[in-house]
């Protein structure tokens, strides 16, 4: 079957490069991936498009590109699957990182971003003279995590990098996760710390787009969902310090409100997370009230406590009691 | 100009490992790749990596036993016991660097069977085991914060008489060419795997370090032995993990049998890899195959251990010809996988003997696939590669870090070496569209190669193989490079990696004519049996001033292990 593949590409020895689409004619057979086909464009039709690829088995994380507007393992994804009726397909380079050229995208910041979360073993010391035990059950846990090729198809679709570039990232919170959930890594506290600062496990809005691309089932999102509950466990931040964000204490009091009146205070939220002499962090927020209040979304002052709220509180204390119980 | 001490080519794990090596002891090293480190083949090491620990009730001298008689007795002893004795340290240095392997039930490192041993000595980490040591060295890289050149591409050794200074290479995201100047350089650039059509071997496998060591002047080593994987996916060519058969899989033909039962009766599937590839390759020409296969079969281990330790097989299978391996068995065959072969060098990773009884380069080390030392001999067991990578790139550091102290750097005008790099480059530039483009011409090679030089070998067959590749030379002077660019010009890459194939794939089939008898993967139906009066020899080729070769040879080094006749 013939395939029309429309390519974004980007040529930056133009004088003024602006990227734009080509289209090619590839005859494709059923079992052709996405990385067949482009290897076959380059081959036979057009040597000058670029991209990366190697291994030709998911296995490089060379070769993430985005089909029809999401990210992909090229070499993972059949073609003949992702054919319109007129059996056309797009492929674009990966998203929220800097083109180079065609499919091939500027990877630094995304390296930056895993030094950033001290991406090393720090296990106690000094070494033992065999290995350092763990359970098999721990270190096939951390198999799944570790199965990240580090291809950047989750960063390619992450929705809050796309508007905050100094959020970490799915790929890089990943991996931060796999140093926390090794029993043989003992900085635990530090790494939850730093994790927990601006641009941390707290920015993620949990919209999934990183599981769905993610082309090798680490599910990203769900390992920043753990780093959030070790956090919560070892109630970070304990006190304030620089930089953090207030996820632990933003829940907490999220906890009182609600157990309190049944309904969310968004006011009050703010005020009790941050604390009522922190100006600086609230003068910050004025921006947000502003535009909260331009579009109509103000919260109202006043928040009466819901009819049956007797209800709600009786949940609340049952809850409190089970994790007490749990705790023992 | 860019100056190190110490300059490692490669950041695949034996170029991390070395690089490692040289940083922690505060030299000033830096690692070149023409790929992202955890881009680097390493990766497709799936099954695991082999070590005799002695608390497990294992000796080095079984492993390195199994590893001399897998090697067909063409292994040098004094190296294999070498990366043998070593193993077990460097396999707890790598836990303790953070690798995850399968543990046991206390918690201690567990291990699985594989093919050509009488111990489960191979610790692993499910079936991504070069995966989950590559990004956890990288990690180490990281930590130690050594500098990379990421995606530059070498072109060739800066040389002094017998002396190399350094490298000559491109950076790929703006086409610019740079002298590096280094003391010390390693070579760890891989295999030469895709001078093969089909291959396991990603498409980054052209054996560019092998080439440019042989052009300036060092001798390449037992280039013949070409290791066929016996489990190599339909089509594709992708492997599948020796670790299935480890953990039981079974090796069927047309009729159902377990066929291995004629060919190594004792250790069946887990016998040697040429040993099996022999053997499927012989069912399916006597037409017990299917459709040019015989298949893997997994379904008796249950989808439960699959999952847990064959998942990316699992993975593969599915997503490249459509099987779930729980449920049905997966055609496979005999693929190219492994280079044996390769830049000679000694246990301290040198390509030059300082004591003067080879010729080689100064100033040169090499380690993993690219190197020859030679431990693996005729044929590599599964399992030892990984070992390989690690055990010599550690060594090839510490013996270039010597070195490097002390020795200056070479004199030489880097405008000169810039500027003829340059103009090399220019050439295939200038070439107009009337010639082949590369990729046809690769294809034409591979083709020719695996047709001449498959499991079973003919002097017919390699001279053929041998007259085509050498006719292609001059089909390759005018290769056609249609990207004109200089940012991220891929296509060049492509033409320049093609000469570098060129090279290894004329010293294959040169070797394997030259070697007149059948040992290891080097499987001859004109000299059938090993003859160990004429051949307990390694071949080396020495490429001269205009593109002829001149032959030499070594005796092997027999330490304890007379050669004896090698049954499974």
């Amino acid at each position: 079957m013939q395939a029309n593949v429309n390519v974004r590409r980007f040529n930056p020895d133009e004088e003024a490069p602006k990227s734009y689409n080509q289209e090619y004619q590839v005859e494709v057979d059923e079992n052709f991936t996405v990385l067949d086909t482009l290897i076959k464009v380059r081959e036979e039709i057009d040597g000058s498009l670029a991209l990366r690829c190697s291994c030709r088995a998911s296995i490089c994380g060379s070769c993430a590109v985005r089909v029809n507007g999401h990210a992909v393992l090229a070499c993972k994804t059949h073609v003949s699957e992702h054919l319109s009726e007129d059996d056309s397909v797009s492929i674009e380079p990966a998203g929220n990182l800097p083109v180079i050229k065609d499919l091939v995208v500027d990877l630094n910041p995304f390296w930056d971003k895993i030094r950033a979360v001290e991406p090393y073993m720090q296990p106690s010391l000094p070494e033992p003279e065999a290995e350092y035990l763990a359970p098999n059950d721990v270190m096939l846990h951390l198999v799944d995590v570790m199965g990240c090729i580090m291809c950047g198809a989750c960063v390619s679709d992450c929705t809050v990098l796309e508007v905050d570039k100094n959020f970490l990232g799915p790929a890089a919170l990943a991996k931060a996760y796999r140093f926390v959930a090794d029993t043989r890594d003992v900085e635990d506290d530090k790494r939850l710390r730093m994790y927990n600062a601006y641009g941390g496990m707290w920015d993620c809005t949990r919209c999934g787009e990183c599981v769905t691309a993610c082309p090798k089932g680490v599910a990203p999102m769900e390992r920043i969902m753990a780093l959030r509950e070790k956090a919560m466990e070892a109630k970070i931040p304990t006190g304030s310090y620089d930089g953090a964000a207030y996820g632990y204490r933003h829940s907490q009091v999220f906890e009182d409100i609600i157990s309190h009146s049944g309904r969310l205070d968004e006011t009050k939220l703010v005020i009790k997370t941050l604390g009522l002499f922190n100006i600086p962090k609230m003068l910050g927020l004025v921006p947000v009230a502003m535009n909260a209040a331009f579009r109509r979304k103000m919260p109202p002052l006043l928040h009466p406590a819901v009819p049956g709220v007797g209800q709600i509180r009786r949940i609340a204390a049952r809850i409190s009691a089970n994790k007490r119980k749990a705790a023992k | 100009m860019y100056s190190h001490d110490v300059l490692v080519l490669g950041a695949g794990l034996a170029g991390m490992r070395a690089a490692l090596e040289a940083a922690k002891s505060g030299a000033n090293v830096a690692m070149l790749s023409k790929v992202y480190p955890v881009r680097s083949h390493s990766n497709a090491a799936q099954g695991g990596i082999n070590a005799a620990l002695t608390d497990r009730g294992d000796d080095w001298t079984d492993h390195a036993y199994d590893t001399v008689k897998g090697s067909d007795f063409l292994g040098d002893q004094d190296a294999i016991e070498v990366m043998c004795r070593e193993a077990g340290q460097e396999l707890i240095n790598l836990e303790h660097m953070g690798v995850i392997f399968n543990r046991d039930e206390e918690g201690h490192l567990g291990t699985r069977a594989f093919g050509g041993q009488r111990k489960a000595r191979t610790f692993f980490v499910a079936d991504i085991t070069g995966q989950a040591i590559l990004h956890v060295m990288f990690e180490q890289i990281l930590k130690y914060n050594v500098r990379v050149y990421d995606e530059w591409y070498a072109t060739n050794l800066i040389m002094d008489g017998n002396r190399c200074g350094g490298v000559v290479a491109m950076e790929m995201r703006t086409g610019e060419v740079h002298a590096i100047q280094a003391k010390a350089t390693i070579l760890a650039t891989g295999g030469s795997g895709r001078v093969f059509e089909p291959s396991t071997n990603a498409l980054i496998c052209s054996g560019d370090g092998m080439s440019l060591a042989y052009r300036a002047g060092a001798p390449l080593m037992d280039m013949e032995m070409v290791q066929y994987h016996p489990t190599t996916l339909k089509g594709s060519g992708v492997l599948l993990t020796e670790g299935a058969r480890g953990e039981g899989a079974f090796l069927i033909n047309n009729k159902g049998e377990r066929f291995m039962e004629k060919y190594a009766p004792n250790m069946m599937e887990l016998a040697s890899r040429d040993v099996v590839s022999r053997a499927e390759t012989t069912e399916i020409e006597a037409g017990f195959g299917i459709d040019g296969c015989v298949l893997l079969d997994c379904r008796h281990l249950g989808a439960a251990k699959i999952m847990e330790r064959l998942s990316y097989i699992h993975e593969v299978s599915m997503d490249l010809v459509g099987v779930d391996i729980t449920k049905d068995p997966v055609p496979i065959r005999p693929g190219v996988h492994y280079q044996m072969g390769g830049i000679k060098t000694d246990i301290d990773g040198r390509c030059w003997d300082p004591s003067g009884g080879w010729k080689g380069v100064e100033g040169l080390f090499a380690a993993g696939e690219t190197a020859c030392v030679s431990v693996h001999g005729g044929n590599r067991l599964g399992a030892n590669s990984l070992l390989d990578t690690v055990i010599f790139g550690r060594r090839s550091a510490i013996g270039a870090m010597e070195y490097a102290n002390k020795n200056n750097h070479l004199d030489f005008s880097e405008s000169d070496w810039v500027n003829s790099e340059k103009a090399k480059m220019q050439g295939f530039l200038d070439n107009d569209d009337s010639g082949d483009l590369v990729a046809k011409l690769r294809m034409d090679m591979a083709v020719a190669m695996d047709k001449g030089l498959g499991v079973y070998r003919t002097e017919d067959d390699m001279q053929e193989a041998l007259t085509a590749v050498q006719g292609m030379r001059e089909r390759y002077k005018k290769v056609v490079v249609q990207d004109k660019g200089k940012s991220f010009n891929t296509n060049l890459i492509f033409a320049m990696e093609l000469g570098c194939m060129l090279d290894c794939a004329e010293a294959i089939a040169i070797g394997g004519i030259e070697r007149k008898e059948s040992r290891g993967a080097h499987s001859r139906t004109d000299y059938t049996t090993r003859d160990d009066e004429n051949w307990m020899k390694h071949i080396l080729l020495r490429k001269g001033a205009g593109d002829e070769v001149t032959k030499e040879y070594m005796p092997i080094v027999v330490t304890q292990w007379q050669p004896e006749e090698r049954k499974y």
